[in-house]
C-alpha cells in the first residue's frame, strides 16, 4: 500500500495546497492562488475576504439606524462653528470685500477708515484712512491688484492692493469726486467698469471721471447695487421706495422694477444660476426671485426676527447666508423656506455685513461692536486635510443622516439649536402673531360671501406691483 | 524761482475764485481753504507734490467760453436752399426733394411722450434680456438634478503635463542642442509648445476621439439597419401569397399617408409635388377597371354574395377601396379634422377610466361597492374591480369605436404574423436564421405585443398625490434655550419628548404601524376602509351579540333623514356590523398564542416519506406559550384596539409619509436597502455615499462662466450623445458624467 496521506501532506507543505481527496485513482486538489490573499508589500492593507450574504449580516436597518443616530448626536456635539474674531476696528464695521484671487485676504471698512486683513494669521496687515466718515462700500477689482471704496465724503477712491513700500505715502491711485453720497459700489466681473449708487445708479469707466451712464427712475436713493456675476452686463439695485430695479448695462433705460411691501436692504445674485437673486428685506424675510418673473418671489425665506441687513451666496450657489439686526446669522438652502443653521454669540451685536468665502468653507460677519467674526460654513465639519478613510466615514455618516432624516429622534436632534432668550421669545411671539392673523383671516373668510375674499399665498402677499 | 512761486500762488488764487463761483453750495470751502494753505506753505521752497485729483467736468460753464452767435434764431429751410442755389454742383435730386418739402403742408404726427417711449423701450429691453438669460435654464436644471457637482467647475485635467508646457521660454544653448533643433526644423518637426506636427494637428482638429466613436457607432447602426431592411425586402419579394402582398400594400399606403400629413406641415413644397403624384395615380385608378367589381374574381364573388357573408364583405371592401382611391383630396379642410381625430386617439387610456375614488366625502365610496345582496362573503372581503366603462355614455361609445378599429388592425397584424410564423418554420427546417432576421422578427413581435398591450388598460398608473401634504419642511430648526454641549446632553435631548410631540404621536397611532411591514400597511389600509359609522347604515340587526345599536344622536332635520334612507337603500346588502365583528375576531385570533411544534422527524426513530413522528414525541416537543394579558378591547364590543403598537419603539418610528415619497412601500424600500460597508462592496459604497457637492480645499470657486453655456449649446448642436461609457470602469464613468455636467 502506498502511503497516500504522506504524499499529500508533503504536497501541501510545498505548494500551499489545502485539502486533497482521492477518487478512483485520480487526485483532485483544491488550491488557492496566493495572489488572492498574500500582500505584495508589508505596507499594503491586509486583504479581508468578505461574504456579503445578507443572511450573515442581519438587522441591517436597526444597525444603520443606530449608526445614524450616533452620527447625528456627534454632529451636534462637534458643531463648533466659531473660529476667530478679528478685532482692531475702532468703530462699527460697515462693509467687507472678498479678494477674488486670494482666499486669505479680506478687506473691511469701518465707520472711520478701513483695514486689510490676513485671515490665515488672523491679523491686520494694513490700515489706511480712506474716507472722512463712513466707508459705505468697497469692492476689489476682478484682477485683485486694486480696490475701490466709496464713502460719506462723496468720493470714489481706487487703491493699490500692495502695501506701499517704506517711505512711500499711502494715497489713492485715483479719486473721483461725486455730487452726492455713494452708498454702494460693485465692480464688473471682467471689464474695467464699475457701478455705484446713491441718488442714482451710475456706471463708470475706470479711465473716466464722469459716469458713462446714469439710471434713475423716479427714485432718489438707492441702498445697494450688484452686478450679475454670470450675465455680467446685468445689474440689480435696491431703492428706498421699497423697489428692486433691474438694469442692463447696454440699454439706455432700466428694465423693470418690482415694488414690495417693505424696503429691501441688499441683494445678491446666485453665482451659478444667472437669473436668480435673493434680497434681504426689512420685514424680517428674504426673497428669492427669478428675474424673468418678478410678480412673485419663488421662495420666501423666513426665520429672522428682525430686519435682514445683508445676504451673500455661497460660491456653489446652493446656499446663502444672511445677517440680521437680531444679532444672528442664518444659513438658508436656496430653495428652502427656513434656515438650516443659526449662528450667534453673546457679544455679537447687530450684524451689518456678511460674506461667504470663495472656497465655500467659511463665513465672515461684520457687526456693530467693531469685530469681524470668522465662522465655519458647516458647523460640524472637520477642517484641514482628511485621510481617505476619514473622508469615507464622513460621507457614510452624511448618507446615513440623509437616509434616516425623517425619523423623529434623528430629526429632533439634528434640528435642535440653542438660541438666546430674547430671540427665542421674539420668534415665539412672532409665531403667535402670525397664527392669530391667519386665524382671523380664516374666520373673516368663513363669514363673508364665498369668493369675495380670495386666498392670497404667502409669496403673493409681499409684492405690491411690478412696474414696466 | 520766486517768479515761479508767485505764479503758482496766483494760479491757486485764481483757481479758488473760479471754483468758488462754480459751486454755489460752498460745501467744499474747507477743502479749498486747505488747498490754499498748502499752496502758501509750498512757497517756502519745498516742491509740493501735487495730488492727482479728478473732479467732475462742469456742465454749466463751457471750458472755452465759446458761444454760438445766433443761438436763439431759428434756421429756416429756405436759408439752406438758398445756399444750394448758389452752388452749381449741388445735386438736382436733393434740390427737388427740398423744394417738395417746402411745399408740403401736412404736419407730422406728434411723437409719443417721453414717458411712453421709455416704457416701450423698457419693455423691449426686458424681453430681450430675459430671453438671453433663459438660455441658462437647461444648465441650471441640469445642475440641480446632477447627482454630484464638483467645484470649481472648470478644473484643469490633473496628471502629468508635457514638459513644454511646464518649462516656458527654454532655448537650445549647447551646440548639440542647437544641432538637434536645426535638424528638427529641417524636417518640419514641432519645436516649442505644439508638440504635434501640423498634419497631426489638422487630423486632431478634424475629429476628436469621441466624435469618431459617435460616428462609428452611427455608421454601424446604419449598416445593420440597411442589411436588415435588405434582407426583409428580399424575403418579402420571395413570398408568393397575394393576400400577403395586398395587406402589405395597404400598410404601405397607410404609412405613406401618415408621412404625407407630416410633410404638409414641415415641407409644403414637397407635399405639393406628392399631391400631384397622388392626383395622377387617382386619375389612373379612375381610368382602370381595378376595384370596380368588374373582374373575374368580383363576378364570382357577386354570385356567392347571396349566400356567403364573407364574400359580400369582401366586395364591399373593394368598393370602399375604390372610393378611397378615386376620392379627390382636399387637404386644408381635412387637416383640422384629422388633427382632432388624432388628438382624440392620443388621449391616454386613463381618461376613460373611472376614478378609483369618486367622492372623497362619502365614506361609502371609500369602501366596497356591493350592490348585490346575495354576494358571497369571500367576494366581499376584496374590493371589487371597477368596470372599465362606467364613465359617461358618450365616452363609452368612443371607446367601442376605438376598439373596433383596433380589432381591424389586429386582424391584419395577426395575418401578417401568421405569414411570418410560417416562414420562420420553413426556415428553421432549411437554414439557420441569421441574426439580423431574428432581430427583425423580435422587433416585429414586440411591436405586435405593444399593439395588443395598447388595447388593454394599463395595470396601475402611479398617481402623483396632489394632496400630499408636505408637512413641516425638514429644514425647520427647533430652536430652544438648551445648549447642547456633550453627548449626554444630546442623549437627554432625545429622551425628553415634549408634550406636543406625544400628542402628535397619539393622534398618529394608526400611521406608526406603516413602517412595520408591508402586510401591516395593507392591514391598516383595510382598516381605514372599514372605518364607517355603523349607526348610519343599520339594515340588519346583528344576531350574535347584543349591544347598543340605537343611534346616539337623533337628527331632527328631515333632509338628513331622507338622505340616510337613501343611503340605506343603496347599500341594503351591506352588513357592516358582522364585518366588523369578524374583523375583531380575526384580530383576537391572531393575538392568541400559538403552540410551537419543535418535533424533528427522524430523531430517535425512522424517518422518511409518509412517516409521521410518533404521537408521544410530538406531545413531548410541543411547547405551549403562556396566554398573554387580556386584550384591552375585551369589554368594548364596538372597538378594536391594536395591541401591536409598542410605545417604546413608536418614539423612533416615522408617523407620516415624508414628502418626496408617494407611498409607504417606496419609503420602506429606501430605508431597507443598507448603504454600509458591511452589506455592500467597496465600489458600491463609494458610489452610494458620494456627496452631492464636492469642493476642493483652498480652491477659489468662480461663478459659472458664459463659456460653459456656449460649450453646452455646441454640444447640443453636434448631435445626440451616444452612451460610450459602458466599457469604462466606474471611476471613469463618474468622471465623464461630471464632465458632461460641467459642460452643460
Amino acid at each position: 500500500q502506498h502511503p497516500v496521506g504522506e504524499v499529500t501532506r508533503k504536497h501541501m507543505a510545498v505548494r500551499n495546497i489545502l485539502p486533497c481527496y482521492i477518487f478512483g485513482g485520480r487526485i483532485k486538489v483544491l488550491s488557492r492562488n496566493p495572489d488572492d490573499y498574500v500582500r505584495e508589500t508589508k505596507l499594503d492593507i491586509q486583504r479581508v475576504p468578505r461574504n456579503y450574504d445578507p443572511s450573515l449580516h442581519p438587522f441591517e436597518v436597526p444597525r444603520e439606524y443606530t449608526r445614524a443616530l450616533n452620527a447625528t448626536k456627534l454632529e451636534r456635539v462637534f458643531a463648533k462653528p466659531f473660529l476667530a474674531s478679528l478685532d482692531g476696528h475702532r468703530d462699527g464695521v460697515n462693509c467687507m470685500a472678498k479678494h477674488p484671487k486670494s482666499l486669505s485676504t479680506m478687506l473691511s471698512g469701518s465707520c472711520d477708515g478701513e483695514v486689510v486683513w490676513n485671515l490665515t494669521k488672523r491679523e491686520c496687515v494694513r490700515t489706511l484712512q480712506a474716507h472722512e466718515g463712513f466707508v459705505r462700500g468697497m469692492v476689489v477689482r476682478f484682477c485683485g491688484t486694486s480696490f475701490f471704496t466709496v464713502g460719506d465724503d462723496k468720493t470714489i477712491k481706487q487703491w493699490k492692493m500692495e502695501t506701499p513700500s517704506y517711505g512711500e505715502e499711502e494715497e489713492p491711485l485715483n479719486t473721483i469726486l461725486g455730487k452726492s453720497v455713494f452708498t454702494s459700489i460693485d465692480h464688473h466681473q471682467k471689464e474695467g467698469v464699475f457701478v455705484t449708487c446713491g441718488q442714482q445708479v451710475d456706471i463708470w469707466d475706470e479711465q473716466r471721471s464722469s459716469p458713462i451712464r446714469s439710471f434713475s427712475w423716479g427714485v432718489d436713493s438707492f441702498s445697494c447695487v450688484r452686478f450679475n456675476p454670470v450675465e455680467t452686463e446685468l445689474l440689480a439695485s435696491c431703492a428706498s421706495d421699497r423697489s428692486i430695479v433691474l438694469y442692463d448695462m447696454r440699454e439706455a433705460t432700466p428694465l423693470k422694477k418690482v415694488i414690495m411691501n417693505m424696503r429691501s436692504n441688499t441683494l445678491c445674485w446666485n453665482p451659478m444660476e444667472a437669473y436668480n437673486f435673493t434680497c434681504s428685506n426689512e420685514d424680517y424675510n428674504l426673497y428669492t426671485y427669478d428675474m424673468r418673473y418678478l410678480d412673485k418671489p419663488f421662495t420666501v425665506h423666513m426665520d429672522h426676527v428682525s430686519a435682514v441687513l445683508d445676504v451673500d451666496y455661497s460660491p456653489t450657489g446652493k446656499e446663502f447666508v444672511s445677517a440680521s439686526f437680531d444679532k444672528t446669522i442664518r444659513i438658508f438652502p436656496k430653495d428652502s423656506g427656513h434656515s438650516r443653521e443659526v449662528y450667534h454669540t453673546k457679544r455679537m451685536q447687530h450684524v451689518i455685513s456678511i460674506k461667504w468665502s470663495s472656497d465655500n468653507k467659511y463665513i465672515l460677519s461684520a457687526s456693530d461692536e467693531m469685530n469681524i467674526r470668522l465662522w465655519k460654513a458647516n458647523a460640524a465639519e472637520k477642517l484641514g486635510l482628511l485621510a481617505p478613510r476619514e473622508k469615507a466615514a464622513v460621507n457614510y455618516s452624511q448618507k446615513l443622516k440623509e437616509k434616516f432624516q425623517h425619523h423623529p429622534q434623528i430629526r429632533r436632534i439634528s434640528r435642535h439649536r440653542h438660541l438666546p432668550k430674547s430671540i427665542y421669545g421674539q420668534s415665539k411671539e412672532l409665531r403667535v402673531m402670525k397664527e392669530a392673523r391667519r386665524r382671523k383671516e380664516r374666520n373673516v373668510r368663513k363669514h363673508s360671501k364665498p369668493g369675495s375674499m380670495p386666498v392670497v399665498t404667502e409669496k403673493e402677499k409681499h409684492v405690491v406691483t411690478v412696474v414696466n | 524761482m520766486d517768479d515761479e512761486d508767485d505764479e503758482e500762488l496766483q494760479r491757486a488764487l485764481a483757481d479758488d475764485i473760479i471754483s468758488a463761483s462754480e459751486d454755489e453750495g460752498g460745501s467744499d470751502d474747507e477743502r479749498k481753504h486747505c488747498k490754499l494753505l498748502e499752496a502758501i506753505s509750498s512757497l517756502g521752497g519745498k516742491k509740493r507734490k501735487k495730488l492727482t485729483e479728478r473732479s467732475e467736468a462742469s456742465i454749466q460753464v463751457s471750458e472755452f467760453t465759446v458761444n454760438a452767435e445766433g443761438e436763439g434764431d431759428k434756421i429756416h429751410l429756405s436759408d439752406l436752399i438758398g445756399t444750394l442755389d448758389k452752388t452749381p454742383s449741388a445735386l438736382i435730386k436733393t434740390k427737388k426733394q427740398l423744394k417738395n418739402l417746402q411745399h408740403n403742408q401736412s404736419t407730422l404726427e406728434t411723437p409719443l411722450t417721453r414717458k411712453e417711449t421709455e416704457k416701450i423701450q423698457r419693455e423691449v429691453a426686458f424681453e430681450k434680456t430675459s430671453k438671453e438669460v433663459s438660455r441658462w435654464q437647461s444648465v441650471v436644471l441640469q445642475n440641480q438634478k446632477a447627482e454630484q457637482l464638483v467645484f470649481p467647475l472648470n478644473q484643469e485635467p490633473s496628471g502629468p503635463k508635457r514638459i513644454e508646457q511646464v518649462v516656458a521660454g527654454w532655448k537650445a544653448q549647447t551646440p548639440l542642442e542647437q544641432e538637434i533643433f536645426s535638424l528638427l526644423r529641417m524636417n518640419k518637426q514641432p519645436l516649442h509648445d505644439p508638440v504635434l506636427t501640423p498634419t497631426e494637428e489638422a487630423s486632431l482638429r478634424a475629429m476628436s476621439l469621441e466624435e469618431a466613436k459617435i460616428r462609428r457607432a452611427e455608421l454601424q447602426k446604419t449598416r445593420v439597419l440597411q442589411s436588415y431592411y435588405e434582407a426583409k425586402a428580399k424575403r418579402g419579394k420571395r413570398i408568393k401569397s397575394k393576400k400577403y402582398h395586398r395587406i402589405q400594400k395597404k400598410v404601405m399606403r397607410k404609412e405613406y399617408l401618415k408621412q404625407f400629413d407630416e410633410m404638409v406641415k414641415t415641407d409644403p413644397a414637397a407635399a405639393l409635388e406628392e399631391l400631384k403624384k397622388m392626383e395622377l395615380s387617382r386619375m389612373k385608378e379612375r381610368m382602370s377597371l381595378k376595384h370596380q367589381n368588374s373582374g373575374k374574381w368580383a363576378k364570382s364573388k357577386a354570385i356567392m354574395a347571396k349566400y356567403d357573408d364573407g364574400a359580400r364583405k369582401a366586395m364591399q371592401k373593394q368598393l370602399e377601396v375604390n372610393k378611397d382611391l378615386t376620392q379627390k383630396l382636399v387637404i386644408p379642410a381635412d387637416e383640422d379634422e384629422e388633427d382632432e381625430e388624432e388628438s382624440a386617439e392620443t388621449l391616454p387610456d386613463f381618461v376613460n377610466d373611472v376614478e378609483p375614488i369618486l367622492d372623497q366625502v362619502n365614506p361609502w365610496m371609500r369602501g366596497k361597492l356591493s350592490t348585490e345582496p346575495m354576494m358571497e362573503e369571500s367576494n366581499r372581503l376584496h374590493p371589487p374591480v371597477w368596470p372599465r366603462e362606467v364613465g359617461k355614455p358618450g365616452e363609452g361609445r368612443d371607446d367601442q369605436e376605438e376598439d373596433e378599429e383596433q380589432m381591424e388592425e389586429t386582424e391584419e397584424e395577426s395575418l401578417l404574423r401568421g405569414f411570418e410564423e410560417r416562414r420562420k418554420l420553413r426556415q428553421t427546417e432549411d437554414v439557420k436564421v441569421s441574426d439580423d432576421e431574428e432581430a427583425g422578427l423580435s422587433n416585429f413581435t414586440s411591436l405586435f405585443h405593444g399593439l395588443v398591450n395598447h388595447m388593454e388598460p394599463p395595470a396601475d398608473q402611479p398617481k402623483a398625490g396632489p394632496g400630499l401634504g408636505q408637512g413641516e419642511s425638514p429644514a425647520l430648526l427647533e430652536e430652544g434655550l438648551v445648549r447642547v454641549r456633550t453627548l449626554e446632553d444630546v442623549e437627554l435631548l432625545s429622551q425628553d419628548i415634549s408634550a406636543s410631540d406625544t400628542a402628535l404621536l397619539t393622534t398618529r397611532d394608526l400611521g406608526t404601524e406603516e413602517t412595520d411591514t408591508q402586510s401591516a400597511t395593507q392591514q391598516a389600509d383595510k382598516k381605514r376602509k372599514k372605518m364607517i359609522d355603523p349607526n348610519e347604515v343599520l339594515t340588519k340587526e346583528a344576531k350574535v351579540i347584543e349591544m347598543p345599536l340605537a343611534p346616539t344622536a337623533v337628527e331632527d332635520v328631515e333632509d338628513k333623514e331622507e338622505q340616510r334612507v337613501i343611503i340605506k337603500e343603496a347599500f341594503a346588502g351591506d352588513d357592516v356590523i358582522s364585518d366588523f365583528l369578524k374583523d375583531k375576531r380575526k384580530q383576537e385570533e391572531a393575538g392568541r398564542p400559538k403552540v410551537i411544534d419543535l418535533t424533528l422527524p427522524g430523531w430517535g426513530e425512522w424517518g422518511g416519506l409518509g412517516l409521521q413522528p410518533s404521537r408521544s414525541k410530538r406531545k413531548r416537543f410541543r411547547v405551549k406559550v403562556a396566554p398573554p394579558p387580556p386584550r384591552q378591547d375585551q369589554k368594548l364590543p364596538n372597538i378594536i384596539i391594536a395591541e401591536k403598537r409598542d410605545s417604546s419603539i413608536a418614539a423612533h418610528q416615522v408617523c407620516q409619509l415624508p414628502f418626496p415619497f408617494e407611498n409607504p412601500i417606496q419609503f420602506e424600500r429606501t430605508i431597507r436597502s443598507p448603504v454600509g460597508r458591511t452589506w455592500n462592496t467597496q465600489n458600491t459604497v463609494q458610489k452610494i455615499t458620494a456627496p452631492k457637492v464636492v469642493t476642493q480645499l483652498g480652491a477659489i470657486i468662480e461663478p459659472i462662466a458664459r463659456e460653459d453655456l456656449i460649450k453646452d449649446i455646441r454640444q447640443a448642436v453636434t448631435g445626440p450623445s451616444i452612451n460610450l461609457e459602458s466599457d469604462q470602469g466606474p471611476q471613469k464613468k463618474r468622471r465623464s458624467q461630471q464632465k458632461k455636467k460641467k459642460a452643460s
